[in-house]
């Protein structure tokens, strides 16, 4: 084992991983507080960083508190490992707190994530951050955010409910995309982050820890694993992931997996799975490359892993 | 004989034997010492007592500025009185102080046993959402969780209020005043409550309209007998609804008695003032 000395920056002006002890220690009870209760925000004080708010600083501070000199270190935006977003977070946790960094989603321990969760089924050894802009489930239906907080004290979440039927009156289905309302453990209704519809089930009965923080809103709040997360839906009205059938991927040529859409200048269209570093993983083995890859949550026939939960 | 017999309704429930329901009955609805204050000086309802038995209209009036709207949205636990005693005569709640009760136990009771319907339909309707939307809010808050059944239970409350069925789906800021006040009437009677309160249901409609209503009022409440609170200014809704009335001013009741009675034969000099003015 390191010792803090060891640790420690060698330059006085900078510790361990950027933020001071004091910070990290601040965000860490809070994230054992949010752990306690399953799906209520945490405020936290959140730091500066250098980089702007809305890109991310709420998983940032997440991650940087609790990554340590064994870690291995995934970022992912919107499914890739190579965007200038992902790209720039994961070298500067690695720079800041000296870890190996991967696109492998198994090999990780700590992944942090904009917009998506790996499709391979995160295991006990992980856990996973996402960045959260809007942590507020309720703000679409109620804007005072003091009543908001009332709500969610005495679970009144009648007003989601209603603007399910108002869709379903509208526009004949649930027009919800991403940050599709759920109730974690029976008790609090959270907006998973901007994830689509295709990747809520896999919060249900994760065997990973999911935390979710909000930099510029203050928030953090947690799905602890083996916890229950359930989908806002009627009794006669299912819960529906999006329709990607007969969508199939251009690199791969698998289907069931979640697919970034490319417009092509003919106007027709090509498929490509969103979790690039699952793909890179599918073509090194088609290239009898020694990869090991994953269950994933949904099979090749888009069954989902838990039997009855997508009905 | 009482009252509500006389008046030809609830036929049933008269017992021929001499004994006048009112004093075999206990009254649904109790309101003790009441008194609601608004920034230290203005007292709005001061030491108002008020019972209401199970099926019949109390009609309340009195000048602007009275305290009967106050008195409304206090029975109604949407603000805390002061001070006062407010007791539901029914098994489940029989003997509980409804002021006292938490917020979650307040809801509970506004959501089961109470509907309301404001003279100002943006009080008591969402205008953002469909009408039928509207009134899916209070079953889905009483822990329906089917689309289908919820969509039969607003279509059905929405015709026991006379509502053009093809419109359920528009927004009420899209409706007509008198159609606007029918979706907040199938709003407060869609969970069947046991104290309907009406707060001035008819002002600010035109006289045509405002009698189409009064009627679907009058024959929802024969037809249910549904306890009913009834505020106005206007004493020929009162008398056409309320069995009992109840004349207030500056907060307190001056005369309280049978409708016939007290418009007929005002003791209490306001009282003669207002029904002179009216008549």
């Amino acid at each position: 084992m390191p010792t803090i000395a060891e640790l420690a920056s060698p330059n006085p002006g900078y510790s361990y991983a950027f933020l001071d002890e004091f910070a990290k220690r601040e965000l860490r009870r809070r994230i054992l507080k949010a752990i306690a209760i399953p799906g209520y925000q945490v405020p936290y004080a959140s730091r500066e960083l250098p980089i702007a708010r809305g890109w991310g600083t709420g998983g940032l501070q997440v991650t940087l508190s609790l990554v340590g000199p064994d870690d291995v270190v995934k970022v992912i935006d919107q499914g890739a490992d190579d965007s200038v977003n992902a790209a720039n977070l994961r070298r500067f946790v690695a720079r800041m707190a000296g870890v190996a960094t991967t696109t492998d989603a198994l090999n990780a321990t700590l992944i942090q994530s904009r917009h998506r969760i790996p499709e391979e089924r995160l295991q006990e050894y992980q856990t996973l951050v996402l960045q959260v802009p809007d942590p507020e489930p309720l703000r679409s239906v109620e804007h005072d955010i003091s009543k908001a907080r009332l709500l969610h004290a005495e679970a009144d979440y009648g007003l989601l409910w209603l603007r399910l039927y108002e869709q379903l009156v509208r526009y004949r289905r649930v027009t919800l995309g991403a940050s599709y309302p759920c109730v974690v453990n029976g008790r609090y209704v959270m907006s998973p982050s901007p994830i689509p519809r295709w990747d809520v089930p896999k919060l249900h009965r994760a065997a990973h820890l999911t935390l979710l923080s909000a930099g510029r809103e203050k928030r953090v709040y947690a799905v602890p694993p083996y916890t229950d997360v359930r989908p806002l839906e009627f009794a006669d009205v299912p819960f529906r992931v999006e329709d990607q059938r007969g969508w199939t991927c251009r690199h791969t040529g698998l289907q069931h997996k979640f697919m970034s859409e490319l417009p092509q200048p003919g106007g027709g269209t090509l498929y490509e799975i969103s979790d690039t570093g699952f793909v890179e993983k599918v073509i090194a083995r088609s290239r009898a490359a020694e990869v090991s890859i994953g269950a994933t949550y949904y099979d090749d026939a888009g069954r989902f892993y838990i039997d009855g939960y997508l009905r | 004989m009482t009252d509500t017999c006389d008046n030809g309704r609830d036929a049933p429930r008269c017992v021929p034997a001499s004994i006048p329901l009112l004093v075999t009955q206990k009254p649904l609805v109790q309101v003790r010492g009441l008194v609601k204050r608004y920034g230290g000086r203005v007292v709005a309802v001061d030491r108002l007592d008020l019972e209401v038995y199970a099926g019949e209209v109390l009609g309340i009036v009195g000048e602007s500025g009275s305290g009967k709207s106050t008195v409304l949205r206090v029975l109604n636990l949407e603000e805390r009185p002061d001070s006062g005693e407010y007791y539901f005569n029914t098994p489940e709640l029989a003997g509980l102080n409804l002021f006292a009760l938490d917020r979650p136990a307040q809801r509970r009771v506004r959501t089961f046993e109470i509907g309301i319907v404001y003279q100002n339909p943006h009080l008591g309707l969402r205008m953002r959402n469909t009408s039928s939307g509207n009134i899916a809010e209070r079953l889905i808050t009483a822990g329906e969780r089917n689309y289908r059944a919820l969509r039969l239970a607003a279509r059905d409350a929405l015709a026991a209020s006379e509502f053009p069925l093809e419109r359920m789906d528009d927004l009420p800021i899209r409706l007509s005043g008198g159609m606007q006040q029918r979706v907040q009437l199938a709003k407060a009677i869609a969970l069947k409550p046991k104290l309907l309160l009406l707060d001035e249901p008819t002002t600010g409609l035109d006289v045509s309209v405002q009698a189409r209503v009064l009627d679907t009022l009058k024959r929802l409440q024969r037809e249910t007998g549904v306890t009913t609170i009834i505020v106005s200014h206007d004493l020929g809704v009162i008398r056409m609804l309320a069995d009992r009335v109840m004349v207030m001013r500056r907060g307190r009741v001056v005369e309280r008695g049978l409708t016939d009675q007290v418009l007929e034969d005002p003791q209490d000099p306001y009282t003669q003032q207002l029904v002179h003015a009216k008549l």
